[in-house]
């Protein structure tokens, strides 16, 4: 498997409805952007793959194909991969490989929602035959999950507001993001309205229109790139009879085989960046355990010592993350190209200091889909 | 970059309607077990799955969700899924292969058209500005295409029941084969249009239906067939979606996709053209002379499983590499209004 980089990344200026642009708007916005950063023009880029969510979610089948145009994907192969909310994930993971298997040279990677279309609750609702409906939306289906975590890890309350607090803060730095909360405190999460009992309004990721586009590459281009160390994607089942829905095995596969890959024996002291996918805030003590960072029903201790802020032992989500910005098919992309960011140093205000390893993570469907990349500043 | 290959293909029959749910677990689980079972494998064996469906056409979102319960799916697999037909999928589980990282990958698709009206549901991929809202049907928009090449003298309708009578006559001696039989073209001119200048015998069925083909690197892939189809070209392209802008007569993204390819010496050709016109269009755009033979299985006129139909292809073309009826095949799948995306499988059998 020959190396792979990335080499620039772009993304929208996310909001609850761009009704400015088009669905070829929006991606457009997002691959100039990407583009400008890697210093690359059309003829340079080999194949586009684009990534989203249930085609419900706009109301158009298959988009890519009206899309192609705006994709700059004329005459050029094109892939659509939808894998639930871990797409984005995937998206670059694809994108990835079809340059480290040395089909391509240089590779477009686009991811977008625009849930102002449509409507994500009624899409995710239509009745199906042997299925649960999940009509209380994504909240109403994590939250026991949520509830069983805080039971067996004995875990405190606030620590919940505390993420939220932190990456809605975060979002402040980064000029991109839905919300921008600067003022927003742990206190002042907790008075927000309950949704799903332990969930706060303050706690949940909010709906959003956006766009994300990488250019992945085997060579470096004019500037700084992000050379992915480790790719993994891992599924299980929806249900079966002793799922651990909390803790799932996809996830700690998927963990295991990443930081195995990128030569990594001790997450938390080598990893100097984390964008994880936090769509509710609990989830990030969650994923901290599934992912290996800490031991089972150790990760909210983590939170709680503030380790997780920027300036802590290990930074996550300093983009604020799924909780800040959530256009769902593309806030796995989001989170891969934010993880890139942070090891080129383009990442601005909430930029961490000194990160040549970051991980970006995406998860999907009833926590059963996972996607993860590692990114170093090491050419491997 | 290393060898991969084609050793198994399995399909179900392809029908008006089954019973199954929209999710396809009731028609994958029986070819997964026949294709593992052909190969000595079971589930544990298989490093990579890649699957092809459409949410709409399951008028639900998340289909792919549930059709991995026809795996069985744990311990967790390493998966993924493309919302296109699922030749698709096949790449992207090439590329993976080609990664080094696995030896071995099954690839399926499904679709179940009777769910809804085909017709319909497919106008829903155009673009929904200014065009969905017209809601010019895949019947009607066929009929645009076959006109414009009537009139540019590409082909004419008697050449098109032709197509219909070869696809109907091969599907004889093919027992998946929703359509089958012997007719007389002069009798296939006698029906009235369904859409002018298309009759029925023009139109693919419709048709529930599911395939999955397994693909093995280097010796893994010698070690499971005695004849493995070994992949030499596997290119795929995209043309624009305005119809006002391409000549509809021709394919561009054909012709560059086979050129890629390699589209020369081939011996049998599976192609997926809905439409008969659309099968003389594609044989001159992949440039496929009188004597490559074109759809021995009755192609996609016999039996449309939506989806799956170009995985289905190329399995198909594959299986006269395995039986050593055939040294160098070539699979085709096609996707979007008026054969807007194609995808070109080149396989060749080695001594």
């Amino acid at each position: 498997m020959r190396p792979a980089a990335v080499v620039g990344t772009g993304q929208t200026h996310h909001a609850a409805k761009r009704l400015d642009v088009s669905m070829a708007g929006l991606c457009r916005e997002a691959i100039d952007r990407a583009m400008a950063d890697a210093g690359v023009d059309w003829p340079d880029i080999d194949a586009v793959v684009l990534g989203k969510a249930p085609d419900l979610f706009e109301g158009v089948m298959m988009p890519e194909l009206f899309l192609s145009d705006a994709l700059g994907a004329v005459g050029k192969p094109l892939l659509r991969v939808h894998t639930a909310g871990s797409v984005g994930g995937s998206t670059g993971n694809v994108a990835a490989s079809l340059v480290q298997s040395g089909v391509h040279d240089r590779v477009l990677a686009v991811a977008f929602e625009k849930q102002s279309e449509s409507n994500a609750m009624w899409a995710l609702s239509v009745p199906t035959p042997f299925t649960m409906p999940v009509h209380a939306g994504a909240g109403g289906y994590f939250a026991p999950h949520v509830r069983a975590y805080i039971r067996r890890a004995g875990a405190p309350e606030h620590v919940g507001a505390m993420v939220a607090a932190k990456d809605r803060r975060n979002g402040a730095l980064n000029p991109y993001a839905h919300l921008k909360q600067p003022d927003i405190t742990v206190e002042s999460v907790r008075a927000s309205t309950m949704l799903w009992d332990p969930i706060r309004y303050d706690e949940t990721c909010p709906s959003s229109d956006g766009a994300c586009a990488v250019v992945i590459s085997a060579a470096e281009t004019s500037g700084p790139a992000a050379w992915i160390r480790a790719t993994a994607m891992r599924t299980e089942p929806t249900t079966f009879a002793g799922r651990d829905q909390v803790n799932p095995q996809a996830g700690r596969d998927a963990a295991r085989a990443l930081w195995k890959q990128a030569g990594i024996t001790d997450p938390l002291s080598e990893v100097d960046a984390a964008e994880i996918y936090v769509p509710f805030s609990w989830f990030e003590p969650m994923w901290l355990e599934n992912l290996g960072f800490t031991d089972t029903g150790q990760g909210w201790k983590l939170t709680e010592a503030g380790e997780t802020e920027i300036g802590g032992r290990l930074p996550v989500n300093p983009s604020g993350g799924v909780l800040s910005s959530n256009p769902i098919g593309a806030s796995g992309l989001l989170r891969f190209a934010e993880a890139a960011m942070q090891v080129m140093g383009t990442a601005g205000e909430h930029q961490v200091d000194g990160v040549r390893t970051a991980l970006g993570h995406a998860y999907g469907g009833g926590s059963q889909f996972f996607a993860m990349w590692v990114v170093g500043s090491e050419r491997p | 970059m290393r060898d991969v290959a084609v050793v198994g293909f399995a399909q179900t029959p392809c029908v008006r309607e089954t019973d199954g749910t929209t999710n396809g677990v009731e028609m994958l689980v029986p070819i997964f077990h026949e294709v593992l079972g052909s190969l000595g494998l079971t589930k544990s064996d298989i490093g990579f799955w890649c699957s092809g469906s459409s949410d709409y056409l399951a008028g639900r979102a998340f289909s792919f969700v549930s059709a991995v319960d026809a795996i069985g799916a744990f311990p967790p697999i390493m998966e993924s899924h493309v919302e296109m037909d699922a030749a698709w999928a096949l790449y992207e589980a090439w590329v993976k292969l080609l990664c080094g990282e696995v030896d071995t990958a099954l690839v399926y698709g499904f679709g179940k058209s009777s769910a809804g009206q085909l017709r319909r549901v497919m106008a829903m991929q155009l673009d929904p500005y200014v065009v969905t809202p017209l809601w010019p049907d895949s019947l009607g928009l066929a009929g645009i295409q076959a006109r414009m090449g009537i009139e540019a003298g590409l082909w004419d309708e008697r050449a098109m029941a032709s197509v219909a009578a070869q696809s109907r006559a091969a599907a004889l001696s093919n027992p998946l084969a929703q359509l089958s039989g012997s007719f007389e073209v002069d009798d296939l001119l006698a029906a009235e249009y369904v859409v002018d200048p298309l009759r029925r015998h023009d139109c693919a069925p419709i048709t529930d239906g599911a395939a999955t083909i397994v693909l093995a690197a280097g010796d893994r892939a010698r070690e499971l067939c005695e004849r493995p189809a070994w992949i030499t070209g596997f290119e795929h392209r995209v043309d624009s979606p305005s119809f006002g802008t391409r000549d509809l007569t021709t394919s561009p993204s054909a012709v560059a996709a086979g050129k890629a390819a390699g589209a020369d010496g081939i011996e049998v050709a599976e192609l997926h053209a809905p439409f008969t016109h659309q099968e003389i269009l594609l044989r001159q755009a992949l440039g496929l002379g009188d004597d490559v033979v074109v759809n021995p299985s009755g192609g996609v006129l016999a039996g449309n499983p939506m989806f799956a139909a170009g995985l289905a292809r190329i399995g198909e073309a594959a299986r006269r590499v395995h039986d050593g009826t055939a040294s160098k095949v070539l699979g085709h799948a096609t996707s979007g209004p008026l054969l807007q995306q194609n995808l070109v499988c080149v396989m060749e059998g080695r001594a």
